[in-house]
This record gives structure tokens, C-alpha cells and sequence, in this order.
């Protein structure tokens, strides 16, 4: 089973520290949930908020028609339909950056306008963007700007050639056709900006581990923009690891090779396989999948896109009766010698059950809302994240300890320079 | 909806395998295919069978993982798509799929509908790649002009996955249409013109090492390729090939 945490975790379980997990990018264009079957939430582009006006109708009787199938999209009138982000957010509008996108979306939805069957969705609608560039063409083309047959063809064809596979692969999907009907959106968990805690030579807190690209937590603060993975893999492998790696392995020129007849290899290897046999023996009765799964309901409803207190410190109990349940009642099939995607998954899902608990504990500790942590403790009256720079202004960089409750804090202060923190305003 | 479903099992590469019979109720039309399988091997766990091995990673089409071959089709019956994109909605009620590893030598079954498509990887090494200035004097890249009807086909070229549909879907298990795109991808642009004669003659030698077949211009591969990468690849490989040969 593809895991992207799993070397994440195994190193920090050796004493590397993982730093700032609770800030989660949640993607605002994601294909909703539809029901329990779902492995997974596409992510629809961000590109499409260019042209894709967002909205939810304006009045819930309008929303619960929708939702019941009585009544269409394409046949809500302009005045009936609310542009929230443009409303909210005039000056920034669709392109708000996605936290803010991803919150406003779940109030509307919260609220009881949603428009799909479970009523957590948003519309994503082309219908405006198909009608100007249409009318840009046929203006350039000497054509009549006034035939609406027309300029719908040629806008089409404009929207077609910008953003045609992401089209493909929402009809497939939803099979719907998003020229036509509006996409429906809902934000999903797409992203952590934490990761592994390293130096500016991208060094662990582990002497000789270095960690690049996404595992680690260095370019992104509680926040990241489109690309910023590629960007940092870039950066990472191309600039700096060239240079720093080299410089920490110069000392070990005359080294030579290392034997692993080490005591190190054989603990390491013993951990491994007692972990191994200790699921092939367990006499359990519940699947890894049904762990999986419910340990994502508690981060998602806990830990999601708005967190409290109360929530948390539930998250965490839960988090821990699960991991404990895990390991009582887990079933794994089939044999430890043979290819065994159960048991992999069962070997991944144990690393995430402590890691769910960490993010939890981590967001509890950040008592202010930054970034992609929303905190409601923590809000202005219009409900905009809430920034504590006199208290929060620092890393959080947890060192194992056991049990993820034990985990300790460090705080790694940020200095600012050259520049002064503040508060964005999209309004 | 209720389905037949007749999936091939393989205990590991030297075992025989045969088709086995299983029903499941309860399919929604909105599920992927994968999640499909997924339903069904909680259904077998529960009964104490060993559920099916598939291989699946991305579950949106880019990984290329995700080989199954499905009623005679390599990620079955919808075009353009990889399995994990191929929605229940495509079958009936009542229907009987045929479920079975992507088949060709160079892709030994592992497991069940798992095979090894290292033979893919080796491939890669011997040619994948570009040669780039890491002195940190890295060269602008918008600073080289492309022109935009190579820029768009080398984009096409490098969309393919990797899956191996196209090897799948060959009678003679040919890899034509896969290395082509590799090849392609950059042969069209001028970062990749460095190692142009080498690309090619090296990834063709691999190719034919790992045992897959020759290209009769048959034709199934593009038909079956999720990515939609066209035949006109291979054209251009061949030409690469033939001019690296005078060159070389
Ligand atoms: S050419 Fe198409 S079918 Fe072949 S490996 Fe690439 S994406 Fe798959
Ligand atoms: S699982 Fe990645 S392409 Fe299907």
C-alpha cells in the first residue's frame, strides 16, 4: 500500500522531531462524498476557481428542491443564487486563498444550503466564463456577439481546451456533464504543511538523516500555494541537498563501508518481524480497513476543517481506544512470507493511528487559528481566522516519546528580519 | 446491483492459476471499480478467504497502477480511462465480469491480478532521463523557445503512465507504444536533444532484452491506452531509431 508518512513516522519514532502536523490543507474543489464506498475524493484542479464562479442557492427552500432533484441548477435565476465568496470576499472573490474558500464552503453547507443528496457541496459553475470568452472570440472573429448558440459553442471550446481533462474526469466520476450543469465541489483533506522537523541544510534533528520534499516541514508555513511540493522537491534536490550532503559526508571520506552485522540492524530487524508476527498471530475479528476508515471519521470531524477544544480532547481518546482496539482485534489473512497487501496496509494504519493522535494533540496546543489551522476559539466577529502572534509565533516540534500523549514540545521561534507579520485581508 | 464475478487467482508467479467465482450484491452504480474490489474483499475476508491481490496506489488515473483486464479489455470496457476511473455504472445488474491480470511475458504475475512490471522501470533507467546543470547557474527555463505544436505533442507524449495496457492489449505483447512515448517526450523538446542518439538506441535495446514483442501496426494498443497516446509515437521513434543507427 502506497504510504507517503510511513518513512515520516519510522524516523521520527528513531528521534527525529515532527514539526507543526496540525496545519492540514483542506482543498476546497474536491468531488463530494457520496457515500461509504468512497476510497477517495478526486481533487478537481484549483486552476478551475479561474474561471468557475462558486454559489449555493440563497434561499434553503431553493437548496432542499435542488437536493431532492425537483429543481435544476441552470433554472435558479441570477437573483436567487449567492455568490458567497464574492460577497464575502469582494476584492479577492472565487481566488481566495484555499482556507478560506474551504471554510466558507462548509458554513454555507452547515447552514443547510448544500446541493447535493448528503448536502455537503457547492456549485463550481462555467456558465458565466463559457458566455465571455465565447463573446471574446466571436468579437475577434468579426462573428455575432448576439447569437447565444454561438458564443456558447465557441466559449466551449475555449473552456474545453484550458481545462478539458479535469472536465473528462469530473464526468466520469459524477457522470454529469460539467458543460452543461454546474460541478459540485466540496472541500477534502488534501495536504499537511508539517512534516519532518530539519535544519536549513535539511538536516533531522537525527545526525546524518536528512529529509527533503514533502516529508519534511521546511518551505511551508501553516499554509501552501498550488505547486509548492514540486517547487520544494526542486529546491530541496536540486540546490540544497547537493551541497549540504556533501559537506556532512566529507568528514566520512576514509569511512568506508559499513557492516551490517551491527547490533543496530538486528534490533532493527527484530522490531520489524515481531511486529509482523504479532499481527499474523493476533486471533482478531475487524479488518485493517474498517480501522482505516474510522480513524479518518474522527480526524475528519475533529481535526478537519474547524477545531475546538472539546474536539480535540475527544479526538485524542478516541484516537487512543481505537489504536488499542487495533491491536486486540485486528485481523490480518494470509501468510508473513507471501505478497500480502492486508498485511502492509495493517503496517501503515499502525503508524497512522499514532500520527492521527499527534495531529490532534498538536492542534490542541495551537490555541490560535493560523493557516490551515482554524481554531473557533479563535475568531473575529465576522468569523476570520484569528492570528495570537504574541503567543504562537513559534514551530512546534514534537520529539517521540512512546505513546504519542507523551510526545514532548519544542518550540522553535520564528524571527522575522525583514519583514513584519501581519494579517492578510481579502475583503 | 447484483454481479457474477469471475477473477482470476494465482497463489504466486510459479502456481496455476484458474478462474474462481464470486457474487456480490449491493454494487452502487456511482462506485470506481476499484472500490468495487474493495467491497468485495471485505465480503471475503469476512468469510475467512483470502481476498484478492490488486495492485492500486493513486485512484485518479495518474499512477498507472491499477492493471487489471477487465471482460477482455485492459482497464475494461470504457475509453480513456485507467480501472480506477471505470465506474460501476458501466455494467448491468445481473452481469458477469470477467476479471484477469494484464498477460504478456515480461510481466510475470506475482499474485492474483498483481504482476511485476519492472520490466517498465529497467526501461526507464536506460534512457528516462535528461541531463541538467545543478551548478545553481540553472538556466531559466522559459529562457529556450519551444515551439508550441512540439511543446503540446512532447505534453501528450509524457502523459503515459506507464500502466502497460498497451502491452496488455497487443497480441504480441509489444511495448511499442509505451517506449515511443518516453521516447517522444523528449526527443521533441531541446532539453532532451543531449542524449538523443543514446536515448533511443539504449531504450530499444532494453526493451527487446526484457522480451517484449514486435510491432505489427495492429493498432489495439492506442485503442486500449487510458492516456490516449497515439501511434504517431511510434512513427517518430522509429525514425529516431533509424537516424541514431546512421549517426551512431
Ligand atoms: S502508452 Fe498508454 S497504455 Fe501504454 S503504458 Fe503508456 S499510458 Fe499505458
Ligand atoms: S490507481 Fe493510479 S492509475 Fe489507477
Amino acid at each position: 500500500m502506497g504510504s507517503n508518512v510511513t518513512a515520516a513516522w519510522k524516523i521520527h519514532r528513531q528521534g527525529a522531531y515532527f514539526a507543526n502536523p496540525c496545519f492540514t490543507q483542506i482543498h476546497p474543489t474536491c468531488i463530494p462524498v457520496s457515500g461509504d464506498h468512497q476510497s477517495k475524493l478526486t481533487l478537481m484542479s484549483e486552476s478551475l476557481r479561474n474561471d468557475g464562479r462558486i454559489w449555493v442557492p440563497k434561499k434553503k427552500e431553493d437548496a432542499v428542491a435542488i437536493r431532492e432533484g425537483k429543481l435544476k441548477p441552470i433554472d435558479l435565476a441570477e437573483e436567487d443564487r449567492d455568490y458567497y465568496l464574492e460577497r464575502r470576499y469582494p476584492a479577492f472573490g472565487n481566488l481566495v486563498p484555499r482556507d478560506v474558500a474551504s471554510r466558507a464552503a462548509k458554513e454555507r453547507c452547515d447552514e443547510g444550503y448544500g446541493v447535493n443528496t448528503t448536502g455537503e457541496a457547492v456549485f463550481l459553475d462555467f456558465a458565466d466564463a463559457i458566455i465571455r470568452y465565447g463573446k471574446e472570440k466571436a468579437h475577434i472573429k468579426g462573428l455575432d456577439e448576439n447569437d447565444l448558440s454561438l458564443v456558447q459553442k465557441l466559449g466551449k471550446e475555449i473552456i474545453k481546451a484550458k481545462y478539458g481533462n479535469l472536465f473528462q474526469m469530473y464526468e466520469k466520476i459524477v457522470d454529469q456533464n460539467p458543460y452543461e450543469t454546474p460541478m459540485m465541489i466540496y472541500p477534502a483533506v488534501h495536504y499537511t504543511m508539517g512534516g519532518i522537523w530539519v535544519d536549513y541544510n535539511l538536516m533531522t534533528t537525527i545526525p546524518g538523516c536528512f529529509a527533503i520534499g514533502e516529508a519534511n516541514f521546511s518551505d511551508h508555513g501553516a499554509n501552501r500555494l498550488g505547486a509548492s511540493a514540486l517547487m520544494q522537491g526542486l529546491a530541496d534536490g536540486y540546490f540544497v541537498l547537493p551541497y549540504t550532503i556533501g559537506d556532512y559526508l566529507a568528514d566520512d571520506i576514509r569511512t568506508g563501508p559499513i557492516s551490517t552485522n551491527l547490533p543496530e540492524f538486528e534490533q532493527a530487524e527484530q522490531r520489524v518481524q515481531a511486529q509482523i508476527d504479532a499481527f499474523m498471530s493476533n486471533k482478531g475479528t475487524k479488518t485493517v480497513d474498517y480501522f482505516h476508515r474510522k480513524l479518518g471519521k474522527i480526524i475528519w470531524n475533529k481535526c478537519g476543517m474547524s477545531r475546538n477544544a472539546t474536539g480535540l480532547n475527544e479526538a485524542i481518546q478516541e484516537v487512543k481506544a481505537l489504536r488499542e482496539e487495533f491491536y486486540k482485534d485486528v485481523f490480518v489473512p494470509g501468510t508473513s512470507d507471501s505478497f500480502n497487501e492486508p498485511l502492509a496496509k495493517a503496517l501503515r494504519v499502525a503508524d497512522f493511528l499514532e500520527l492521527g493522535e499527534l495531529f490532534a494533540k498538536d492542534a490542541l496546543e495551537r490555541a490560535e487559528s493560523c493557516g490551515g489551522h482554524f481554531r473557533e476559539e479563535s475568531q473575529t466577529p465576522e468569523g476570520e481566522a484569528l492570528r495570537d502572534d504574541a503567543n504562537f509565533t513559534f514551530v512546534s516540534a514534537w520529539e517521540y516519546k512512546g505513546e504519542p500523549s507523551e510526545a514532548k514540545l519544542h518550540k522553535e521561534p520564528l524571527n522575522y528580519e525583514n519583514i513584519e507579520l501581519k494579517t492578510r485581508s481579502y475583503k | 446491483m447484483k454481479l457474477t464475478l469471475k477473477i482470476w487467482r494465482q497463489e504466486n508467479a510459479t502456481a496455476k492459476g484458474s478462474m474462481h467465482t464470486y457474487s456480490i450484491d449491493d454494487v452502487s452504480p456511482d462506485m470506481s471499480f476499484l472500490e468495487m474490489m474493495d467491497v468485495l474483499n471485505e465480503q471475503l475476508m469476512q468469510q475467512g478467504v483470502d481476498p484478492v491481490a490488486f495492485d492500486h496506489d493513486c485512484r485518479e488515473g495518474i499512477c498507472g497502477a491499477c492493471s487489471m483486464f477487465i471482460n477482455g479489455e485492459p482497464h475494461g470496457p470504457d475509453r480513456l480511462v485507467t480501472t480506477c476511473q471505470l465506474h460501476m455504472r458501466k455494467f448491468k445488474d445481473g452481469d458477469t465480469i470477467h476479471i484477469e491480470p494484464f498477460r504478456a511475458k515480461p510481466f510475470p504475475v506475482i499474485k492474483d491480478l498483481v504482476v511485476d512490471r519492472s520490466a517498465f522501470d529497467r526501461i526507464q533507467h536506460a534512457g528516462g532521463f535528461v541531463s541538467v546543470n545543478t551548478s545553481g547557474n540553472t538556466q531559466d527555463a522559459n529562457a529556450i523557445p519551444i515551439e508550441k505544436t512540439n511543446a503540446d505533442k512532447a505534453f501528450d507524449a509524457a502523459a503515459c503512465i506507464g500502466c502497460g495496457a498497451c502491452v496488455a492489449s497487443c497480441k504480441n505483447a509489444s511495448a511499442m507504444l509505451f517506449v515511443s512515448a518516453k521516447v517522444s517526450q523528449y526527443a521533441l523538446l531541446p532539453q532532451g536533444q543531449v542524449e538523443a542518439t543514446d536515448r533511443v538506441l539504449n531504450m530499444v535495446k532494453q526493451m527487446d532484452e526484457e522480451g517484449f514483442g514486435n510491432c505489427t501496426n495492429t493498432g489495439a494498443c492506442e485503442v486500449e491506452c487510458p492516456k490516449g497516446i497515439s501511434l504517431e509515437n511510434i512513427a517518430r521513434m522509429n525514425r529516431e531509431y533509424l537516424s541514431a543507427k546512421v549517426s551512431g
